[in-house]
């Protein structure tokens, strides 16, 4: 069996985009491929500016939800 | 865009920058005001380098920012946008971006078409930019190169100096018909410039800003506040930011703890902050200035709830301030 990904998490709540944007693009560029980011934040531009970020970059977004006023969004580094 | 398109066809590896001042059009504004009813609009960069297929860095430059806006050299356009600065700076921030030994980027290029804007385009300013940069002829712009002296990558024979364009002046067809050519049905290009600062009245408010305290200097949340509400400045100690819609209501929130609030409990209305020293008459002003933009304005009297910073709170019961009382020039 395959060993679960390690899990990193960033706080962008309260940040407007594309300040989102950029935390994900600097957290991201320190982890290893296969790594699994969870972003939290409360502008909803993040739900399209951060899928269109990780798309330009060859990351997956492997889910994103939006519940009130909180946003997550977990990606896996590439 | 096109200079991008231009220079991918010809085999070359691009990937794009995207700089956030703080003061873009873009994102944050959209980030501010209500979205019922729309989808929140699109980051045009992003959406760019999507119709590209290449990969886009979007960096923070907030706080280098600050020294081009504060202390243009070249001076401001026709509002405080420092145009000539700003280009140089972001060329000159590109360059060591992308010529850092692990990235091994050997040229820059940009979207620049000699004498499409009055000031940072025209034909002297094209030399300026590159060498006050650094970049000097690793700087190619793809749309006007054939009326440029050759540059590095032409002479080098990276790119075909033949395949890139001449285009000169303000007439935007001969882009137009280009990017049809490539095959682009949707065309990204601000037309009134990137960024608040050659926006009017954003500049006058920006100027208000420095002159109320006293020196040229801003903080990003400073800035911010300058996109949302009405700001009305009764007298040069104090000015209210009165929000003009839910979504602004929402983002003025956030700053309830740093500055003292107003809000009508009696009738509907915007949440407005207070900026600067305000003695009780002050603030009576202010009461009545909120009661005038509630749902209470043909009221006898509205109910104004003045928060402080810390929490405590008071009420004031005043009259709406009858529109003749409103003086134009307050509006900042
Ligand atoms: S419009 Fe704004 S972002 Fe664009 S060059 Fe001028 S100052 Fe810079």
């Amino acid at each position: 069996m395959s060993e679960p990904n390690p899990v990193a998490t960033l706080n962008a709540q309260g940040l407007l985009c594309p300040m989102p944007v950029i935390k994900v693009q600097e957290r991201i560029a320190d982890l290893r491929p296969g790594t699994v980011l969870e972003v939290l934040a409360t502008d909803p531009g993040a739900l399209a500016d951060v899928p269109a970020w990780c798309r330009v970059h060859g990351h997956e977004v492997i889910e994103s939800v939006q519940d009130g006023r909180e946003i997550r969004i977990r990606i896996k580094v590439n | 865009m096109l200079a991008a398109k231009v220079v991918m066809d010809q085999g070359i590896h691009v990937e794009g920058i995207n700089f956030f001042t703080g003061f873009c059009v873009e994102s944050h504004t959209h980030a501010i005001r209500a979205r019922e009813g729309g989808a929140p609009k699109r980051n045009n960069a992003l959406w760019v380098a999507e119709q590209l297929g290449i990969r886009l860095h979007v960096i923070d430059v907030i706080e280098e920012y600050k020294q081009v806006l504060l202390h243009p050299k070249h001076g401001y356009g026709q509002h405080l946008n420092p145009c000539l600065d700003c280009k140089t700076f972001m060329v000159r921030k590109a360059l060591a971006w992308g010529f850092m030994a692990e990235r091994g980027f050997d040229f820059i290029v940009t979207g620049e078409v000699l004498g499409q804007r009055p000031k940072s385009q025209r034909k002297a300013a094209m030399p300026m930019i590159a060498r006050e940069s650094g970049a000097d002829d690793r700087l190619l712009r793809p749309l006007c190169a054939r009326i440029l002296p050759p540059t590095l990558p032409e002479r080098e024979g990276w790119v075909d100096r033949e395949a890139l364009f001449g285009f000169h002046g303000r007439n935007r067809k001969p882009q137009i018909e280009l990017a049809q050519r490539l095959g682009f049905s949707e065309w990204a290009q601000p037309a009134g410039g990137c960024c608040f600062l050659t926006n009017a009245h954003y500049s006058r408010k920006l100027t208000d800003l420095w002159t109320a305290q006293g020196r040229k200097d801003y903080e990003l949340d400073d800035i911010m506040l300058l996109k949302v509400g009405r700001h009305i400045r009764p007298a040069p100690h104090f000015k209210l930011i009165v929000s003009r819609e839910a979504g602004e209501n929402r983002y003025l929130e956030g700053y309830r703890k740093r500055f003292p609030s107003l809000r009508p409990t009696s009738h509907l209305g915007p949440l407005c902050l207070v900026d600067g020293q305000t003695a009780p008459s002050d603030l009576a002003l202010a009461a009545r200035i909120v009661a005038r933009y509630s749902q209470g304005r043909e009221a006898a009297a509205v109910t104004v709830a003045a928060e402080d910073p810390n929490g405590e709170c008071r009420e004031l019961t005043v009259a709406p301030l009858a529109p003749a009382e409103l003086p134009p020039a307050w509006h900042v």
